[in-house]
């Protein structure tokens, strides 16, 4: 290789201040980061480290109450912190371009693609029109997007979550930039498309030996992309080194701990005994929104103390038919059994009872919890309104709930949900669901919005919780990890049906369905030749979307 | 008088210099635009308008002066919660909470504080101030400084319990349109759009007409025409709120709708009611002391701005201002409102400077 590999970014001792309650508090604490051209650099660390606002702070950029207070940027020899605000505007965009992590909430809805993509390139005065709007469709079949003359014209509701990522990607090509930052980029995705984001980034680092800035909290995707990882923990760096390196022998115990983060895994339990009657049964469960049937004659069984696993790619239904088995929304075919008598399918005509019974624990902790309610009154309100305890008995049952999900009850009772981190929010879902003395638990999504440590710590409490309260969990997740973790049966949907079901362990055992077997390896591994063997082995149009759409 | 022009803007242009040298930016604006309007409307006007000018600019010091001690001493006063608030209140609400609270104290200790009684007929009709009358008499001879008193409590008291029925029955109805939906939602929605349909004075009047004209119906009259307004500010805010899983999960628990709009989703949208509460009483006192105006409103003797502003509007012809210090009350009043409201709104928002 014969490119330049001269330095491109150079930060040192760079601190950024936030301001809140009135003063300035101290978010990066001198961090020092060197990127060579062509090199991608992956940042990761859980929630709060400073990730994105390093990387914005690259471009010269804080964000509104932030500033930078030390330290220096220097992109290609010259100091961003010190450059005027007309300079910095210069870089942005044509030297340096940035990859947010929602690109449906990035583009704007009311221009065309490539309208948006032209857009820098004419600001900056690198091309002409015609000429980017060529130059577009170049990128845009280089990034193998389906259609590249047409695709550019459509608006973005119009193309898939993913195919819009890599639009985006192509966007910050367009004035073929020095330096690419991108921040969480396919967080928001389906596995199975995921990949085909992936593997056009990284393609197009590679051909035109951009350097970039790679921000993830996922380890596996980082291990894809990264050439050196940078671990950062609470504004502060913890250590960097060449990704082999570092995923093979990493030296402090804050990044051993990230790398073990997977290694939770429960043994399955053992069938429930032939002939016993399920506790929550479902049974060829079709339901629509409007017009637009969502479910398709699902049907499936959970037992007590046991936890099944619904898997598949968003849209293919999970959610509904968590909605139909609480009551939301009413199915227009098939019946819901729980411990063999049918429910109501409305949830108002359900007895308190077996409202009592099925409990949900949510996705967003945040929108979850009634910000105006302190945690004593969250969990009590369920006590007081089934079993109608009050006054010291109340106190004490919410005391003995807050010691089940491990938060002390004198520091916690009194608090509002705005005082707690995202984990300890998750908790006191969980607590507020346990108050009902339930035996069925829909648990939706409960971890994707949590760091992978902080998942852990919750998937161990459910788990714990299982075995002390004999609690069943339906486990409604994309991510396969968690699944493996924590499932004794997996059931696969896609576009309303399931496609596959069976016990973890035949499950993950080929042979599988084409679909399974699609999401599963579709999963990224920590090895760093993951992608590259993937790609090799179902070749450069089989994957994402495409794939999807020959198995079906 | 040349001397008085010549300290004016020697203290001027020394004021914009310190202010130059100090770069204090925003002063040094206001100050040389101070200079430039007084060096234009001294050379039209003459010597008088630079006294006016000086007066004016004295008496805004001075309210800024007094709403700067009035804070600081909140400040000291307050619990350490209250303290923290009142830190963050810019000047100008501190002017309009102190406005408010005196017109409270006007219109509880009116009869202490008031030197006549409200119809008492004291010296002749239009009678200019003296000693014993500080505002001069009113058309019949009643002494305005002791009616604009009693003013207070009757078009203030009026308007706040008018605002507060208004708030009460139009949250009410906003919530359960919002958390119950359906039918419901669709049936107060169209009755709202009825009430809205018909411009608001011309159906006050006519109501008032049909009903006849007392406190009571003046004020379930208005309260019933501003309703419409909060119900729909409740709705909208509402439906934000429940949509909410919290809402959900507490629907799923098989709560009550009273228990839902009550516990759960009116803590939430307190912040945007009370800031529309403020702007809605402004415009409530308004429309009362314009039917008081039109003769509709409240009924003489008894005393009240509206009124009082038609009942004295004839001096005007003859360059009085008397007609104009019940107006005066009740802009001052609206822009404090205004200015703790405006107040609100930005701690409700959560904006930061």
């Amino acid at each position: 290789m014969t490119q330049d590999q001269s330095v491109l970014l150079e930060i040192k001792d760079l601190k950024i201040e936030g301001y809140s309650d009135e003063q300035w508090i101290e978010i990066v604490h001198g961090v020092d980061l060197t990127l060579h051209r062509g090199e991608v650099m992956g940042l990761i660390g859980e929630s709060g480290a400073g990730k994105s606002t390093i990387g914005l702070a690259a471009m010269g950029f804080t964000r509104d109450g932030c500033r930078i207070s030390n330290g220096t940027v220097l992109f290609d020899g010259m100091d961003l912190t010190t450059a005027t605000r007309s300079e910095r505007r210069a870089l942005r965009g044509s030297r340096i371009a940035y990859v947010a992590q929602s690109a449906a909430a990035s583009f704007n809805p009311a221009h065309k693609l490539i309208d948006q993509h032209t857009e820098s390139a004419l600001l900056h005065k690198v091309n002409t029109k015609t000429e980017s709007q060529e130059d577009a469709v170049e990128l845009y079949r280089r990034l193998r997007l389906p259609n590249p003359e047409e695709i550019g014209f459509r608006y973005p509701h119009q193309v898939s979550g993913g195919q819009l990522q890599r639009a985006m990607t192509a966007m910050a090509m367009s004035c073929r930039p020095d330096l690419i930052i991108f921040d969480e980029p396919t967080t928001a995705l389906d596995v199975t498309t995921q990949i085909e984001v992936l593997a056009a980034v990284r393609d197009i680092v590679d051909q035109f030996n951009t350097a970039a800035l790679y921000i993830t909290h996922d380890l596996a995707v980082v291990a894809q992309m990264a050439d050196r990882i940078k671990v950062l923990l609470k504004g502060d760096e913890v250590e960097e080194a060449e990704t082999r390196k570092m995923l093979a022998d990493p030296e402090e115990d804050y990044t051993k701990s990230l790398w073990a983060v997977r290694s939770f895994k429960r043994e399955q339990k053992p069938a429930p005994p032939e002939g016993e009657t399920p506790l929550i049964s479902v049974k060829n469960v079709s339901a629509s929104y409007g017009p637009v049937q969502v479910l398709d004659g699902v049907s499936f069984d959970i037992h007590r103390g046991r936890t099944v696993a619904v898997v598949g790619e968003s849209g293919s239904g999970k959610s509904t038919t968590a909605r139909c088995i609480t009551g939301l929304l009413p199915p227009t075919d098939g019946e819901i059994f729980y411990d063999g008598e049918k429910l109501p399918p409305r949830y108002q005509d359900r007895k308190k009872d077996q409202l009592r019974n099925v409990q949900m624990i949510y996705q967003m902790a945040d929108t979850a919890l009634n910000p105006k309610k302190s945690i004593g009154e969250i969990i009590g309100r369920p006590l007081k309104f089934y079993s109608g305890l009050r006054g010291a008995d109340l106190k004490k049952r919410v005391d003995q709930l807050l010691d089940q999900i491990e938060l002390e009850p004198s520091l916690y009772y009194h608090r509002l949900p705005s005082e707690l981190s995202g984990g300890q929010k998750q908790r006191v879902g969980i607590a507020r669901a346990l108050a009902a003395d339930p035996s069925f638990i829909i648990c939706d999504e409960v971890t994707s919005a949590l760091d992978q440590l902080v998942a852990e710590g919750i998937l161990r409490l459910l788990d714990r919780l299982q075995d002390e309260l004999n609690l069943a969990y339906m486990f409604i997740t994309h991510d396969l990890a968690t699944v493996r973790s924590i499932a004794d049966v997996v059931v696969v949907m896609k576009e309303g049906k399931v496609v596959e079901m069976g016990p973890k362990d035949v499950m993950f055992k080929p042979p599988h369905h084409e679909y399974t077997d699609l999401l599963l390896s579709s999963v990224p591994e920590m090895d760093p030749d993951w992608l590259t063997n993937l790609l090799e082995q179902r070749g450069t149009d089989n994957i994402g979307e495409a794939a999807t759409q020959k198995k079906t | 008088m040349i001397s008085f022009v010549i300290i004016y803007y020697a203290f001027l242009i020394l004021a914009c210099c310190v202010a130059a040298y100090y770069k204090y930016r925003t002063a040094l604006l206001i100050l040389f635009t101070l200079l430039c309007v007084s060096l234009i409307s001294g050379l039209l006007g003459g010597a008088d308008v630079l006294v006016n000018i000086t007066i004016f600019v004295a008496l805004l010091a001075a309210a800024a002066g007094l709403s700067y001690s009035f804070r600081e001493s909140l400040i000291q006063v307050l619990p350490p919660e209250g303290a923290k608030l009142m830190r963050t209140a810019p000047l100008t609400a501190a002017f309009g909470l102190l406005v408010i609270i005196a017109y409270i104290i006007a219109a509880v200790f009116a009869p202490v504080i008031a030197p006549f009684g409200e119809a008492e007929v004291v010296g002749s009709s239009f009678a200019p101030p003296d000693d014993v009358m500080l505002l001069g008499g009113d058309q019949l001879g009643r002494d305005l400084f002791s009616r604009l008193i009693y003013g207070a409590r009757n078009t203030v008291g009026i308007a706040l319990l008018t605002t507060a029925i208004a708030f009460i029955v139009g949250t009410l109805a906003g919530l359960v349109a919002a958390s119950m939906g359906g039918w419901v939602d669709q049936v107060l929605g169209r009755i709202v759009d009825t009430l809205m349909a018909i411009p608001q004075l011309i159906f006050a009047l006519l109501l008032l007409t049909i009903v006849g004209t007392s406190v009571i119906n003046l004020i379930l009259v208005i309260a019933l025409l501003y309703s419409p307004l909060i119900f729909r500010l409740a709705r909208a805010v509402a439906g934000n709120i429940v949509v909410m899983d919290y809402i959900e999960a507490a629907r799923l628990r098989g709560e009550s709708t009273w228990y839902l709009i009550t516990q759960e989703v009116l803590a939430n949208i307190t912040a945007p009611l009370a800031a529309e509460f403020g702007l809605r009483f402004c415009f409530v006192f308004l429309a009362i002391s314009a039917l008081s105006f039109l003769g509709l409103g409240i009924q003489p003797p008894t005393a009240d701005w509206g009124s009082m502003v038609r009942e004295n509007a004839t001096l005007i012809s003859f360059g009085a201002t008397t007609p104009l210090i019940p107006a005066a009350a009740i802009a001052l009043l609206t822009v404090a409102v205004n200015f703790v409201v405006d107040w609100m709104l930005h701690i409700s928002s959560g904006l930061k400077e």
